[in-house]
């Protein structure tokens, strides 16, 4: 063990390094420095995807910390979707009770990120926890932000709860899987693992827990008031990044660690899946406010997310596929959605975009062609992505759960078109004013642009992938 | 024999614990209350990680070690959970949950 194997965990030591000179930044440069800042955060996030590249498979410290081709892809993915959400986060954080505390905002959002980067790449579950709060900790002050407004303190407050409450389901699960099993690495676990009862009793454990953070139906009360009370930037944060994370820590732990018990954990998350999908799809259905209903949206997503899961390594290139589309798409209904609600005084009502089309044309295309992307229809990632992942399940056999993910993307379709109605057919006497988008969110809203239409045609992107899940997983 | 009965002892008082917790955490009104019973969930698990390392698998120290990593990250989260309580107290002036609800469908 000598200092040059920390090198190999280079992404997370950059991180750090970001962090402690963020600190110094926010410290010595004048108020009001949040534009210094926010140009600063991402110079960094380009420097540390620059960077990201490491395609060998590494094992630190005896096995803690585990670092393979796929998990540098996912590490790559969140950066881009961290890059994304601190480009849009420009007005929002000029507001006067946010512009002194923009250093807390970015820190926190690299304290996170590192977090996540730790539990992609854990290699036993002490790894695994401690990166999951430190993913979800700070995630708690970003939702409360908002100092001054109640619905945000009411969110971080419903947050923190609920993200104590299903750690502490996991972590009871972690420790009747340690009774059984006798260690916590993951590489020492599956021949141990037999499927006795203690260790059902821990799986269901870990996976309530693991639920809660993915928002999966039974455990998804959090989710769409988190959503509408947290600010819009931290909302689009939440919803692709870090359950992008914690979508892939699971599938790392339910192969690596639970893969003997395969057959039990299949059953259990085809119910889980198709409540997600059918209630997060019911549920959005009659949704006025914009957030809330990206939230329930969002529930629905992890529902195919999960999917992919389900198809075991086969699917893990597509499980980050879709989180990818899943992320370019989101990200930029986000970013449409803050910019309406700063330009016009806090609108985020669905009424509100009526005739949207009139005044602002470019940001409703774009807000239209996302949402086209997220109910997949074909020429876009999001059709791609569902493509890739039904494909996926089918291949293993889950037939049934396929037919039922398949008969919800119409319902998904039409509440995705009832926003699209509202912006292009419905009159309205007040239709929102037009506006300028500030340089940063036009950037914002063209790469998404870009990456929803280009994701799907441009197949590398899938190749690279499949091929990194292949080194990884051993799958074909 | 003696073994075991010492090992099932505590797991009784671990996983009667776990429950109360979750029993609080669903009943009770106050935020201060639901954080008490989260905390007594989380501390169910730590006993569980020591005993279990303690009983059955003596010449490690990884249960130890997680109970102790544990008792750290709960304080964190304590730590943070409360500076948001106080935060809603002073938006609400209260912190009882049938009054912090603004949200709701």
């Amino acid at each position: 063990m000598n200092i040059a194997t920390l090198l190999h965990m280079q992404p997370e030591v950059m991180l750090a390094c970001f962090i402690i000179i963020l600190l110094f930044a926010d410290l010595t440069i004048r108020q009001p420095n949040h534009r210094i800042l926010q140009l600063i955060t991402i110079g960094l996030l380009l420097v540390h995807l620059a960077t990201n590249l490491t395609l060998s498979e590494e094992t630190l410290f005896g096995g803690m910390y585990h670092s393979s081709p796929m998990s540098s892809a996912v590490k790559s993915i969140l950066t881009i979707g961290t890059l994304l959400v601190v480009l849009q986060a420009g007005p929002w954080i000029r507001l006067s009770d946010n512009n002194h505390k923009a250093g807390e905002f970015y820190i926190l959002v690299f304290t996170t990120l590192l977090g996540m980067f730790f539990m992609t790449s854990a290699g036993h579950f002490l790894m695994f926890y401690v990166g999951l709060e430190m993913a979800s900790i700070p995630m708690a002050c970003l939702i409360a932000f908002d100092k001054y407004r109640a619905g945000s303190a009411e969110a971080g407050m419903k947050f923190i709860l609920s993200a104590m409450f299903s750690s502490a389901l996991m972590l009871f699960g972690i420790s009747l899987l340690y009774g059984t099993v006798g260690t916590l690495y993951f590489s020492d676990m599956p021949e141990h693992i037999v499927g006795s009862p203690l260790q059902m009793g821990a799986l269901v454990f870990f996976f309530a827990g693991l639920g809660f953070k993915l928002s999966l139906v039974p455990f998804h009360a959090w989710t769409p008031d988190t959503y509408q009370g947290a600010p819009t930037t931290v909302g689009g944060y939440l919803s692709v990044v870090s359950k992008g994370a914690a979508a892939f820590a699971l599938v790392n732990i339910l192969l690596r660690v639970f893969g003997p018990m395969a057959e039990n954990w299949e059953l259990l998350l085809s119910v889980v899946i198709v409540l997600t999908i059918t209630v997060g799809n019911l549920m959005a259905l009659h949704q006025q406010n914009m957030k809330r209903f990206m939230a329930y949206s969002s529930i629905s997503q992890a529902g195919y997310i999960l999917l992919a899961i389900l198809a075991g390594a086969t699917g893990t290139a597509a499980l980050t596929y879709y989180i990818l589309a899943y992320m370019a798409a989101n990200l930029a209904v986000f970013c449409v959605i803050n910019e309406i609600e700063q330009h016009t005084g806090g609108h985020v009502d669905r009424d509100d975009y009526r005739a949207l089309y009139t005044t602002n044309p470019r940001l409703t295309l774009v807000l239209t062609l996302a949402l086209f992307s997220l109910a997949g229809i074909p020429p876009f990632a999001g059709f791609f992505s569902k493509f890739f992942v039904f494909a996926a399940a089918a291949r293993e056999g889950h037939w049934i759960v396929t037919f039922l993910a398949l008969i919800n993307t119409v319902i998904s379709l039409y509440y995705y078109l009832l926003v699209v109605r509202a912006m292009y057919i419905d009159p309205s006497d007040n239709p929102a004013p037009t506006f300028r988008t500030g340089r940063l969110g036009q950037l914002t809203l063209v790469v998404c642009l870009i990456a929803i239409v280009a994701l799907g045609l441009v197949s590398p992107i899938y190749e690279t992938l499949c091929q990194a899940a292949m080194l990884t997983f051993g799958a074909n | 024999m003696e073994l075991e009965i010492h090992v099932f002892h505590y797991l009784v008082v671990s996983t009667v614990m776990l429950f109360c917790g979750i029993y609080g955490f669903c009943t009770r009104k106050n935020l201060l209350a639901m954080l008490i019973s989260v905390e007594l969930m989380l501390n169910a698990s730590n006993i569980n990680f020591a005993v279990f390392n303690r009983y059955l698998f003596p010449g490690q120290l990884e249960g130890h070690f997680f109970s102790l990593f544990g008792i750290a990250i709960a304080a964190a989260e304590t730590a943070v959970a409360i500076a948001i309580i106080i935060n809603v107290y002073r938006n609400f002036n209260r912190v009882l949950t049938d009054d912090v609800s603004h949200m709701k469908g």
